[in-house]
């Protein structure tokens, strides 16, 4: 421990720490902009400069290390004149229109610029021209407001291991992006949208579906649907001044239905029958494997429903593509099911169906445009929306969200399991599966305490979990005694390790769940901005809290997708499943 | 058809198979010593004359690095050229003598006249700009070079002269 002093206040602190570290341990604010938690700090844009005693110049407090003694000013003249200084310069080369541009509502760049009270730019710089890269599904970069923090290219390269964006060139001229500051779709980038997550400024976004969901729900020909991926419920709120965790699946729901959708349903269903399907090829898997000693049965199983993964094991993995579960995700059986099945129901053809899907995600953007997701005949899912998005149109719609009552989401494809929630969380696919699966094998609960795998839960990047399987019922007997072992990982960069553990055998698993991003989907690419691991733990504090507040907890005890098995889809991995569930995966080139 | 040298050697260019296997040799040898990148890339150039993409998509794949941050890499150094060099090489001497002699007056001048930087190469294909240290040409400072001609005394103002006699009635070889 060090003692150091920072604005007269004497702080404790464990050597190696930095000033910035010292500052928010006592509640003390430093401007930041490159600096990303638990990431090597840059210390590229000074704007955290402040004043050290008896140092000759202005320190940046992200990447300067506390020593002994050491007494900090943070607000002094000199210092916030230099803070001030560096953000001017920052505006100066920028191409700011706040009043058009997409990231107006939570810009780092606007806030530092009024925080500092800079009402007039000074500089005169040189700035670049807009470029709009709009080549890919999921977003749109525009490097002339890109203030070359580099964030994105720590969480692109480090977090995600894919180096879809790097420095190019340099000195003034340099840009950050792909090679030779191309297009995103002349490099290999998985979409998982981590770099518009950390991006501070209007640089990197969502590519809006905004204008095409309005224009749906105009048309009064068209029947308009909407699910919510599980993530949404705990983390919309923020954008209405809510505390992060705060879960608001009533006041979404009531949202959804005043801007005009007909039904109102919940990717949540979808994940109820993703575990049926899944659980039921892992044991299917399992039995092959033990039983028949078929050499075909790719062991161990990985899960499926985050597309960025997906995606990644078609660039990087392809030896490992037949391990991935032919589950479609839940967003993509949700539609399916939704133009095949209800629409019967509903007496409409598929193609008078509009599927828009809210999701924490800008790869399911991509997701939803793979060609070979259109089961139904037409494109399963029409238009998928970011967590982000949708909170714009609610406010564009003039909705006072935060004054809206509660409301239900509609049956049958709106009713869900506590397990159908947990998909939000890392680990949470997997103990849903498990909640299902080891009652199927066993006839009995899981046992764990409140139906939760304390293990793969938390923030952990690879986590693991053994379970032992006893008093089979009479048709698993083969199980007898096993131990199922589990693990998880979160954000690419994990998931790589993991693999490579498999690949040399130094790890042995049955049945692995990989996220793309770090937290999973409450830490999505399309979430609220600005998600740190703070923000995480407590969505995913929500997520458990909203699976314990159902009836039901368990995805085979979900009656409405008893119901979609008993009349339309016959029995899981049925002919119908395999036709509108499963997919198949093929390798891709890297670019 | 014959294949035209992009390069500024005389000889006929070896086809892009052999050149490739070439490449693979070097980066085999490369790809594990710390810090390799960029004598690979040098390496790269010097057998094809400049980095083509194909050519960084095989070194980021050796290198296991991402295409984005090899291009990164080259897109730092202005030693490393992306585009095919022009059919004449430029090489403006810098030399001691040269340069006390008004040798950045001439690179200048030239730079002017060609509309490219060192390092770069005319959109037309025509020329490539490089500067060069002695040609041991030191009594008739300041030269430069096109191909293997040898220019001295060269005077700023007449750059534009010198570069017509290459620049006139394309196809046949020059002077
Ligand atoms: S990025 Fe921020 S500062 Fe720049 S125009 Fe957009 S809102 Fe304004
Ligand atoms: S979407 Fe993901 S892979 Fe693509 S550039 Fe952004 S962080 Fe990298
Ligand atoms: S795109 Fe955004 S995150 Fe990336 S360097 Fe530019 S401003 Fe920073
Ligand atoms: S936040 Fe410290 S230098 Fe950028
Ligand atoms: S210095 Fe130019 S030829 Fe020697």
């Amino acid at each position: 421990m060090i003692h150091v002093t920072i604005n007269g206040k004497a702080i404790e602190i464990a050597e190696g720490s930095t000033i910035l570290q010292a500052a928010k341990s006592a509640g003390i604010q430093i401007p930041t902009l490159c600096f990303l938690e638990k990431r090597e700090p840059l210390g590229a844009c000074r704007v955290c400069l402040v004043e050290v005693e008896g140092a000759r110049t202005l320190v940046a407090a992200c990447s300067t290390p506390c020593v002994e003694g050491q007494v900090v000013h943070v607000n002094g003249p000199k210092a916030r004149a230099a803070r001030k200084q560096v953000v001017e310069l920052l505006l100066s080369e920028h191409d700011g229109d706040c009043q058009t541009c997409e990231r107006n509502e939570d810009c780092e760049l606007r806030k530092l610029a009024s925080d500092m009270g800079i009402r007039t730019v000074t500089y005169g710089g040189a700035r670049a021209a807009p470029k709009r890269d709009d080549s890919t599904p999921g977003l749109v970069r525009d490097n002339s407001k890109c203030i070359k923090c580099r964030r994105c290219v720590t969480v692109c390269n480090q977090v995600q291991g894919i180096g879809a964006l790097f420095p190019q060139g340099r000195g003034f001229a340099t840009v950050i992006g792909p090679a030779f500051a191309g297009d995103l779709d002349g490099v290999t980038c998985v979409q998982c949208g981590q770099c518009a997550a950390v991006c501070p400024v209007g640089a990197i976004t969502e590519r809006s579906a905004i204008d095409d969901v309005w224009a749906a729900l105009d048309d009064p020909a068209k029947t308009v649907v909407v699910q919510t991926a599980p993530a949404i419920r705990a983390a919309l709120g923020e954008e209405f001044g809510y505390p992060p965790g705060t879960r608001v699946t009533g006041q979404m729901t009531t949202a959804l239905r005043q801007m005009g959708f007909d039904a109102v349903f919940d990717t949540n269903f979808a994940a109820d029958l993703t575990i049926m399907e899944e659980g039921t090829e892992l044991l299917t898997r399992l039995k092959r494997a033990l039983v028949d000693k078929d050499k075909t049965a790719a062991l161990p199983m990985f899960t499926s429903c985050s597309p960025g993964w997906v995606q990644f094991a078609e660039y990087y993995y392809p030896n490992f593509l037949d391990h991935l579960s032919t589950c479609k995700s839940p967003q993509q059986m949700f539609g399916a099911v939704a133009k095949t099945y209800y629409a019967q129901k509903i007496g409409k053809k598929p193609e008078d169906m509009v599927v828009v899907s809210v999701m924490p995600c800008t790869a399911k953007k991509f997701e939803a445009q793979r060609p070979e997701m259109n089961a139904s005949g037409v494109r399963d899912v029409d238009y998928v929306l970011t967590t982000r998005e949708l909170a714009r149109m609610i406010r564009q719609a003039n909705l006072a969200f935060t004054e809206l009552p509660d409301g239900e989401m509609d049956a049958p494809l709106g009713l869900s399991s506590g397990a159908a929630d947990i998909f939000a969380n890392t680990g949470g696919v997997m103990e849903a599966a498990l909640r299902t699966a080891y009652e199927i094998v066993t006839g009995r609960e899981l046992p764990a305490e409140n139906l939760h795998v304390k293990p793969i839960e938390g923030l952990e990047g690879i986590k693991e979990a053994a379970l032992k399987i006893e008093r089979t019922q009479p048709a698993w007997s083969f199980l007898e005694g096993a131990e199922l072992k589990v693990a998880v990982a979160h954000g690419l960069g994990n998931a790589r390790k993991l693999l490579e553990m498999i690949r040399s055998g130094e790890a042995q698993y049955h049945f692995i769940e990989v996220m793309t991003c770090p937290g999973g989907c409450i830490g999505g690419g399309g979430q609220p901005r600005f998600t740190d691991d703070g923000v995480r733990l407590k969505r995913i504090s929500a997520i458990y809290a909203e699976d314990e507040s159902k009836k039901l907890r368990k995805s085979h005890d979900n009656p409405a997708v008893a119901e979609l098995y008993r009349d339309f889809l016959g029995k899981p991995l049925g002919h119908k499943s395999h036709e509108l569930l499963h997919t198949r995966y093929a390798q891709k080139e890297r670019r | 058809m014959t294949k035209t040298c992009t390069c500024a050697c005389a000889e006929a260019a070896p086809d892009e198979a052999e050149l490739m296997k070439r490449l693979d040799d070097v980066l085999a040898e490369q790809k594990d010593k710390p810090g390799g990148l960029i004598p690979a890339l040098q390496t790269a150039q010097a057998i094809f004359g400049y980095l083509p993409e194909s050519v960084l998509r095989r070194v980021a794949q050796a290198f296991d690095k991402s295409y984005s941050e090899v291009a990164g890499v080259v897109s730092f150094y202005s030693f490393f050229s992306t585009v095919p060099r022009g059919k004449y090489l430029v090489r403006v001497c810098l030399g001691t003598a040269c340069y006390v002699r008004g040798g950045n007056e001439v690179l200048r001048a030239m730079k002017d006249k060609l509309g490219i930087d060192v390092g770069g190469t005319t959109p037309d294909r025509q020329f490539s700009l490089e500067v060069g240290r002695c040609f041991g040409a030191c009594g008739m400072a300041p030269v430069l070079m096109v191909n293997d001609d040898l220019h001295q005394r060269v005077k700023p103002a007449k750059i534009g002269e010198l570069l017509e006699k290459y620049r006139a009635p394309a196809q046949e070889a020059r002077p």
